[in-house]
């Protein structure tokens, strides 16, 4: 061995630090390593990165964004799998002699205009869009990374048309594309899924051909060329695993629309068919008894998706401020 | 006087003799709860008008001393001990007030990067006029303040230079009103951390200049911070040499390059290609083992584990500041015995198998390459002639935007080169693009990049990136695919440890080992190394240097060498060519180049990088600045600042041919060989080279 080639790399805690470099505040300690001088500053920053992946995932842990977000998600889950197990009434049997009573320690949340009731209903709905939405948006992942590296990387025609295209679908509300493709076809779980996948996939395409673009410029992709590595090598081998980090954000911002989705389409009759119970399904069936004052029918099912659309995006949010910091 | 400097300043009376003394400093840094020492034991004085430079490899300390000093350590770092007095002022007992006025008035500071020191969205005329603001003036005074300060900093176009975006002025320029904002308020202490490291030759030698002329124009006291011995060796009076974390030596810096007492600075300076330098004569001494992590050695010497010295002595007792001189102290036991420092590294040359008029493995005729940037014809390089024969090293220098790069990515097929341009591969025309290259093709030829960050695939490990290599470009599978591996990655001094290991585990030398090992995995015929060691350190680029040189004589490999550098050049190169906006304007054999006479361009390229032989040469002064390969001036491209322009008008008005000015030696330029020997032996002589 000769000189130098320390494999843990030299000083990582008192590197050389430029002035001019802004410090994050908070976590100094780790980032100082990437503003060592440029003599060596690759012998700096490769301790830094080993670091910083093991700092990322203690940082992600230790957020409580990310904790609340993750506990809320996780009680939806727990409701999805073993709801039917645990709920007070069945979710699904009417009850003609105790419809629409205001919460009580009977029915904490009351009962609807059949007389269901609808803590149960609010549980067990938390099922079918806990995996239409996941499916979805992983369809959709799948598919976008495919598109957006195919973009991203051959340019060209392939990108001017996948674009001009992306430019469309993004120009119409999600809503309104699912809407038309879920009656042209006729609402049913797979229609849902492969519907909001595509779509989705579009907007995902748009995510990763930009961070393939950045991959673009550096030399392990030229090395690559000299060796006549194909083009599918060079996308899914080579390309991929560096644009994992916002192909991950992406995904979670996604799913919090996919849940967004399903219950607007449900709840405009076009999601899941009654009587299975679901959120945007029960808001559509009684909001119109708002005005008789049975607001707790309406208030529940809907609270139940705003708290699963932002416990996902708190989820999206804690894990795309650990990667781009 | 501008300013009345440090007015209102507690504890600056009369001035005293000392500007900065730092006494017994140490500094750490908090990493999750640890305190990890940064600096350890820093003393040194910087007299008033005195220019102290700090030298050393990257981690040593260079830039944690100057944040102490300005006090802007980041907020886990503290000064743990010591002090440190400006102007007999103590910093660390200024309030908040007087801190502020202390970095305003008494010390300033130039950054390495220009265009990340000033705001990207302010006129450069407002940025100066603030310094002035800021100590009280009305808008008009400070602009116009600003105007004479700009003139002080000969810049000559100032009315362009206030009206423009950072983005719209060149890196020489830039750092020319940095200086000038750091200067404006007539500072007691201007520090200056790494100032030159991202400009080219001709431009750092004017920055250089100009700051050697106005420290005394000022009278300020300077800290010079950088990693290249030579600049330090130009620009200061005295130096200390640092170490993780400590200042191992100190002295005149003349002294201190030419008699190093201790072992550290005696395997810097070896390690620095110079002199005329080459690989046919001997291998680069290196400095062997690693720097220890922060904290790592609690007593003892920091550099013991490296050090070819060390005995019991070394580790078990910490060495005190030995004064070695009236002027010079050394942090080692045994500072007497430093200059006789074994080598690290044997200095014996493989016998190279001798060659003799073979014909040239690769051939270019007429290679050109003109990017469309908006409507405008970019023209990157321009009709390049050039033969690489076998076994040989054709070493490419010029400054940024010559077209070195692409030049080399043209070569390799990586960029498309204009109709009507020749590559040859053994006689056979080259496809322009590599994907249409055959399988042997692209074998023959393969990179290795500047960046080993960029040119390494992050995610995978060296295993991976070798072994794809190998299966790709020598076609092997299976077992004769891993025997091969290990024999590459051993050939390159790696171990069968690192193979598990990412890129970001290792070291930038291991890093630019593996990009060697990749390159070498096909058995290439030649090998373009594009800047190889310019993200290096000094002693680790003297190992890949080696390795480079070692690995050619035994393959018989021939390299392609582009480097900014020209010690590294020298030492690697068989045969210079010299571009300067696309064109070649100089090619011969290295020891004929060097030697002179040179192309005008050549000489003032050669003239602007200071030695650390200390051999001052008269400077060839260039006017103005680097034309853009968009509008590259009429007639010869140098003229426009060609120090040896005739005054005929002949090299405004014809491009001079490119002609074989004297056996293997071409030249693109109007005045006679013999004439320029003429010029270039009376006005100066300078590159000493011996005759190789």
């Amino acid at each position: 061995m000769t000189a130098g080639d320390d494999p843990r790399g030299p000083l990582a805690g008192a590197p050389d630090i430029s002035l001019d470099a802004v410090l994050p505040p908070g976590e100094p300690a780790v980032f100082e390593t990437f503003l060592a001088d440029p003599g060596g500053a690759a012998g700096a920053l490769e301790v830094s990165m080993g670091r910083i992946r093991r700092e990322q995932v203690r940082r992600l842990v230790g957020s409580k964004t990310f904790l609340v977000g993750s506990v809320i998600v996780l009680w939806w889950v727990v409701c999805a799998i073993f709801g039917t197990l645990f709920v007070p009434y069945s979710a699904t049997t009417p009850d003609i002699l105790s419809t629409n009573l205001a919460p009580s320690a009977a029915h904490w949340f009351g009962t609807n205009n059949v007389g269901e009731d609808v803590f149960s209903r609010v549980i067990v709905g938390a099922r079918d869009i806990l995996e239409i939405a996941p499916l979805a948006t992983l369809l959709g992942t799948v598919l976008g990374t495919t598109i957006g590296l195919a973009q991203g990387y051959l340019r060209g025609a392939v990108d001017m048309i996948v674009g001009r295209i992306v430019d469309a679908a993004l120009a119409l509300p999600i809503v309104i594309v699912a809407f038309i493709f879920v009656v042209a076809i006729g609402p049913s779980t797979l229609t849902l899924i492969v519907v909001i996948g595509f779509v989705f996939a579009l907007i995902i395409a748009r995510t990763v051909r930009t961070a393939v673009l950045q991959e673009r410029e550096l030399d392990y992709l030229a090395a690559a060329r000299l060796r006549d590595e194909s083009v599918p090598h060079v996308m899914f081998v080579e390309i991929l695993p560096n644009v994992l980090g916002p192909i991950l954000v992406e995904f979670t911002v996604r799913l919090g629309y996919a849940i967004f989705t399903i219950a607007t389409l449900s709840f405009l009759g076009f999601g899941l068919q009654l009587p299975t119970p679901d959120w945007g399904a029960d808001v559509a069936t009684n909001y119109g008894y708002l005005s008789a004052g049975y607001w707790w029918e309406t208030l529940f099912p809907a609270l139940a998706i705003a708290s699963l659309v932002i416990a996902i995006n708190l989820i999206g949010d804690s894990i795309e401020a650990v990667l781009i910091q | 006087m501008i300013l009345a400097t440090s007015a209102g300043l507690p504890g600056t009376i009369e001035a005293p003799s000392t500007t900065l003394e730092v006494s017994h400093l140490d500094v750490s840094y908090r990493v999750r709860g640890n305190e990890r020492p940064a600096l350890r034991d820093v003393s040194f004085r910087i007299g008033r008008q005195e220019s102290f430079g700090l030298v050393g490899e990257s981690g040593c300390g260079k830039s944690t001393t100057a944040l102490a000093i300005t006090r802007y350590l980041p907020r886990n770092g503290s000064l743990s001990g010591g002090s440190i007095t400006v102007n007999g002022q103590d910093i660390a007992a200024l309030d908040k007030r007087s801190l502020r006025q202390f970095r305003a008035r008494v010390v300033s500071m130039v950054y390495q990067e220009p265009g990340r020191a000033l705001n990207p969205s302010i006129r450069v005329g407002r940025q100066v006029a603030e310094v002035y603001e800021i100590a009280g003036m009305k808008k008009s005074e400070a602009l116009a303040r600003a105007e004479e300060m700009l003139r002080v900093v000969q810049i000559a176009d100032r009315g362009r230079v206030l009206g423009s975006y950072p983005h719209q002025l060149s890196g020489g320029m830039l750092q020319r009103v940095m200086v000038a904002m750091a200067l404006a308020t007539e500072p007691s202490l201007l520090i200056l951390d790494e100032p030159t490291t991202a400009l080219d030759a001709t431009v750092e030698a004017e920055v250089l200049d100009l700051v050697s002329s106005l420290r005394q124009q000022f009278q300020t006291s300077v800290l010079f911070i950088s990693h290249n011995l030579a600049v330090i060796a130009k620009m200061c009076d005295r130096v200390g040499v640092m170490y993780a974390g400590e200042l191992v030596e100190q002295g005149p810096a003349r002294e201190i390059f030419e008699n190093p007492r201790h072992p550290y600075t005696v395997g810097l300076v070896r390690c620095v290609p110079r002199g005329g330098q080459s690989k046919d004569h001997g291998r680069l001494d290196a400095i062997p083992g690693f720097l220890p992590e922060p904290g790592e050695v609690q007593v003892g010497c920091v550099f013991a584990k490296r050090c070819a010295l060390a005995d019991q002595r070394c580790t078990e007792e910490t060495p005190p500041t030995y004064e070695v001189s009236a002027t010079r102290t050394s942090r080692c036991h045994y500072h007497e015995q430093a200059p006789e420092l074994p080598r690290a590294t044997p200095e014996d040359v493989m016998p190279r198998r001798a060659d003799g008029g073979e014909e040239p493995v690769i051939r270019l005729r007429g290679v050109s390459k003109t990017f469309h940037v908006r409507g405008e014809q970019v023209r990157a390089v321009v009709g390049v002639d050039l033969d690489l024969k076998v076994g040989e090293t054709l070493g490419i220098v010029g400054e940024s935007g010559c077209g070195k790069t692409t030049l080399a990515r043209v070569l390799l097929g990586l960029s498309v080169p204009d109709e009507g341009s020749v590559i040859e591969l053994d006689g056979s025309p080259l496809a322009p693009e590599c994907t249409s290259r055959s399988r042997k093709q692209l074998q023959a030829m393969q990179i290795i990049f500047q960046n080993p960050d960029s040119a390494l695939n992050r995610r995978h490990n060296v295993r991976h990136i070798v072994t794809r290599a190998l299966k790709k470009l020598a076609g092997l599978s299976g077992e004769s695919c891993e025997n091969r591996l290990l024999e590459v990655i051993r050939s390159v001094r790696m171990e069968e440890r690192h193979l598990a290991l990412r890129p970001y585990q290792l070291s930038g030398g291991l890093k630019q080992r593996v990009a060697i090992a990749r390159a070498f995995a096909g058995a290439p015929r030649v090998l373009v190394c594009d800047e190889p060691t310019s993200a290096l350190d000094v002693s680790v680029q003297a190992a890949i240097l080696n390795l480079l040189a070692d690995l050619q004589s035994r393959e018989r490999v021939s390299y392609v060498f582009i480097s900014h550098d020209l010690g590294v050049v020298r030492y690697l190169s068989d045969s210079i060519a010299v571009l300067y906006l696309g064109r070649v304007m100089e090619h011969g054999p290295a020891g004929t180049v060097f030697a002179g006479p040179h192309h005008p361009y050549t000489e003032s390229l050669f003239s602007a990088v200071p030695s650390l032989d200390g051999t001052r040469r008269e400077r060839i002064r260039l006017k103005g600045e680097i034309p853009s390969s968009a509008h590259s001036p009429a007639g010869c491209v140098f003229h426009t600042r060609c120090p040896r322009r005739l005054e005929n008008g002949l090299c405004d008005s014809s491009e001079p041919p490119f002609v074989e000015v004297e056996p293997h030696h071409m030249m693109r330029c109007h005045i006679p060989l013999e004439e320029l020997r003429r010029l270039q032996a009376t006005q100066s002589a300078p590159v000493p080279e011996p005759s190789p």
